[in-house]
């Protein structure tokens, strides 16, 4: 080994053994343990496919996987369909010497727990909440609505309120690299400015917003704590079955298997997104 | 190409006409009342210092600003509220803005897609505009694989596809490196003639118009100072500013009394032998440009007027060399510049020299 190279290992091995000990030994004890069995109280450690057979048969395990799928999903393109005209507004509509100030504006949601901005919407979302009450005073509706909170619902509001600044931020910093000259060079070759935006600014976008569809996305499906408080028996995801798994049903074995599958669909679904943008951007992104 | 040129040029109604064009942005007044006809067929430049206002008319002839005051007519239509779309120019941008996401041909036929046409015929259009800027073979290549004048090159064909009535340039080779820059300006005027387009290219260089329009504008804060032929231009300035912006011209101070002028260092003349933009007698400022006059050598006869000085300053060149001169009676020193024709010394630095020179290259401005 050379001088440079063992200096190099020097330097990298507080954060290497870091990422060892915490990232890559985790995940290895999970995909270890989603071979293995439980046994009552003892794990039987012969290898075998036994969990994912049951975890992909059992209707159960499939609804809740497909409904965290889905709330993902939704949360996903809400978030992002809302965020792009914030982040346009705020590119293109505000002031150079103004914008860090609406960024800083944007991180407000940031400045409390995110346990807090759950119970928040929970006052708002509740049987006697704001939303309730105020739509009872305007006599817009009798009785109290109960399909807003303790459901799947009220997690796709929860969630998608809380990662709108994730999803702003890279689709700003892709809508700040566009020379402003393209647009201007789209008018001049007879588009309109709704044309221009969707032949010149959307797929010059792109790269912004697959990156928000990715960073809502991932963190989302196996977002645990918004489901837990908000969900109800309706909303519950896949993370919250894995924690039954590991912790109420002492079935560490089942828990590692649903969350492999977990990230397996979520390294599918990511990968093919990003082929898919590539596609339509022209191979880009 | 060139008598279609000229007869279109000898057309009654010009093909843009700017009357009390204003602009202001906020407090600043960029453009101050102009008035400009710019003919079918030309090679028109819009030259000036940066900051002079010629990219904003330039703009405002695009649509891409609209006037605080004043009528923009182009090709007899009244382009107040026609936005940038819907006119008949198209840009060459400083930058280029060739679309970053798209091939070559789909940036050079990005224009065509609302016009009539097969799909055949548009591709057809596209390989022919490339052909024209020297880029055929290069349709599928991406935009971010170009070299700077290639992706110029892009922008033409791009401009030209559409068959605009104008063709607008706004800087467009100030980003090429020299060689480039002098092979791209002949390529424009090769161009310019092949299509019959009217070309208003915006330059802050001087050189670069001359050699490129057949008019130019020069501008000043936000005003026209004059409008003229290249050659015009260059040995008729209008102003000082004009001829101090155009090439080199020597002031010296002169003083005007009834028919007669006197020039500190070049002596008295009669004032209908020079060119005068001044009658009002006074003080006023006489000027000439460096190679219109010449330095003698020893025994050689002048066929016009001679005045004395002392070299004071030499920079050689190769080809040529550059004198400073100061002339008897003069406080400042003349520039002139000598081919270094086979057999003629290189003078040096104090030696005393007669100046040849003739009244008709001398401009009296106010």
């Amino acid at each position: 080994m050379t001088q440079d190279s063992r200096r190099g290992l020097a330097l990298v091995a507080p954060p290497l053994g870091y990422a060892v000990a915490l990232l890559a030994g985790p995940l290895l004890a999970i995909f270890l343990f989603s071979f293995w069995t439980q046994d009552y109280l003892t794990i039987d450690r012969t290898p075998t496919l036994g969990n994912y057979r049951e975890a992909l048969s059992d209707p159960i395990y499939r609804t809740i996987m497909l409904r965290s799928l889905w709330i993902s999903a939704t949360v996903t393109i809400v978030t992002v369909i809302l965020a792009f005209p914030v982040a346009y507004y705020v590119s293109f509509r505000i002031r150079p010497d103004r914008k860090s100030f609406w960024l800083f504006l944007i991180t407000i949601p940031f400045w409390t727990s995110y346990l807090l901005r759950i119970f928040l919407w929970k006052v708002i979302l509740g049987y006697n909440g704001v939303m309730n009450s105020g739509l009872i005073g305007l006599r817009i509706i009798d009785e109290p609505l109960t399909a807003l909170l303790y459901n799947a619902n009220a997690v796709i509001i929860t969630l998608s309120h809380a990662f709108a600044p994730f999803a702003i931020l890279p689709i700003f910093v892709a809508l700040e690299k566009i020379d402003r000259a393209l647009l201007e060079a789209g008018r001049d070759l007879g588009e309109s400015a709704a044309t221009t935006f969707l032949r010149v600014t959307l797929p010059l976008a792109m790269p912004g917003v697959v990156a928000a569809l990715l960073i809502v996305f991932i963190p989302t499906v196996g977002d645990y704590v918004t489901p837990a408080q908000v969900g109800g028996s309706g909303g519950q995801m896949i993370a919250n079955m894995i924690q039954t798994q590991f912790l109420g049903l002492n079935n560490a074995p089942m828990g590692a298997t649903l969350a492999v599958i977990a990230m397996v669909l979520v390294t599918i679904i990511s990968l093919a997104t990003v082929w898919l943008a590539r596609r339509l951007a022209g191979g880009r992104t | 190409m060139t008598e279609t040129r000229r007869a279109a040029r000898t057309g009654d109604d010009p093909l843009i006409r700017l009357r009390g064009v204003d602009k202001h942005f906020g407090d600043y007044h960029a453009l101050r009342g102009l008035d400009l006809d710019i003919r079918a067929g030309e090679f028109f430049s819009l030259l000036g210092p940066s900051g002079c206002g010629k990219t904003t008319l330039l703009r405002v002839i695009a649509g891409f600003e609209d006037v605080s005051a004043g009528t923009v007519t182009l090709d007899g239509r009244d382009m107040h509220g026609v936005s940038a779309n819907k006119r008949p120019t198209n840009m060459v941008f400083q930058s280029y803005a060739i679309f970053p996401h798209l091939s070559v041909e789909q940036n050079v036929g990005f224009g065509l897609r609302k016009l009539d046409g097969t799909k055949a015929e548009k591709a057809a259009r596209v390989a022919e505009a490339l052909e024209m800027v020297g880029l055929a073979g290069y349709g599928a290549r991406a935009a971010h694989a170009l070299s700077g004048g290639q992706r110029q090159r892009v922008a033409l064909a791009r401009a030209l596809v559409l068959r605009p009535k104008v063709l607008l340039l706004d800087e467009p080779l100030s980003a090429l490196d020299k060689k480039m820059r002098e092979q791209m300006q002949v390529e424009l005027i090769r161009l310019q003639r092949q299509v019959g387009i009217t070309f208003i290219l915006v330059t802050h260089d001087q050189e670069e118009a001359l050699v490129m329009s057949d008019r130019i504008a020069v501008m000043f804060e936000g005003e026209i100072a004059q409008v003229a032929e290249a050659e015009a231009l260059y040995r008729r300035p209008a102003s000082r500013r004009v001829a101090e912006f155009i090439g080199v011209m020597n002031f010296l101070p002169a003083r005007v009394s009834g028919d007669v002028v006197a020039v500190a260092g070049l002596g008295e003349m009669r004032i209908d032998a020079l060119q005068s933009t001044a009658h009002a007698d006074g003080d006023s400022v006489a000027g000439f440009r460096p190679e219109t006059a010449t330095l003698l050598f020893p025994g050689q006869e002048a066929s016009d007027r001679v005045a004395d000085g002392i070299v004071q300053e030499v920079v050689y060149y190769g080809d040529m060399t550059y004198y400073d001169v100061m002339l008897d009676g003069a406080e400042t020193a003349v520039r002139i510049s000598m081919r270094n024709v086979f057999g003629r010394p290189v003078l040096e630095i104090g030696t005393r020299t007669r100046l040849a020179w003739s009244p008709g290259a001398v401009t009296l401005f106010r």
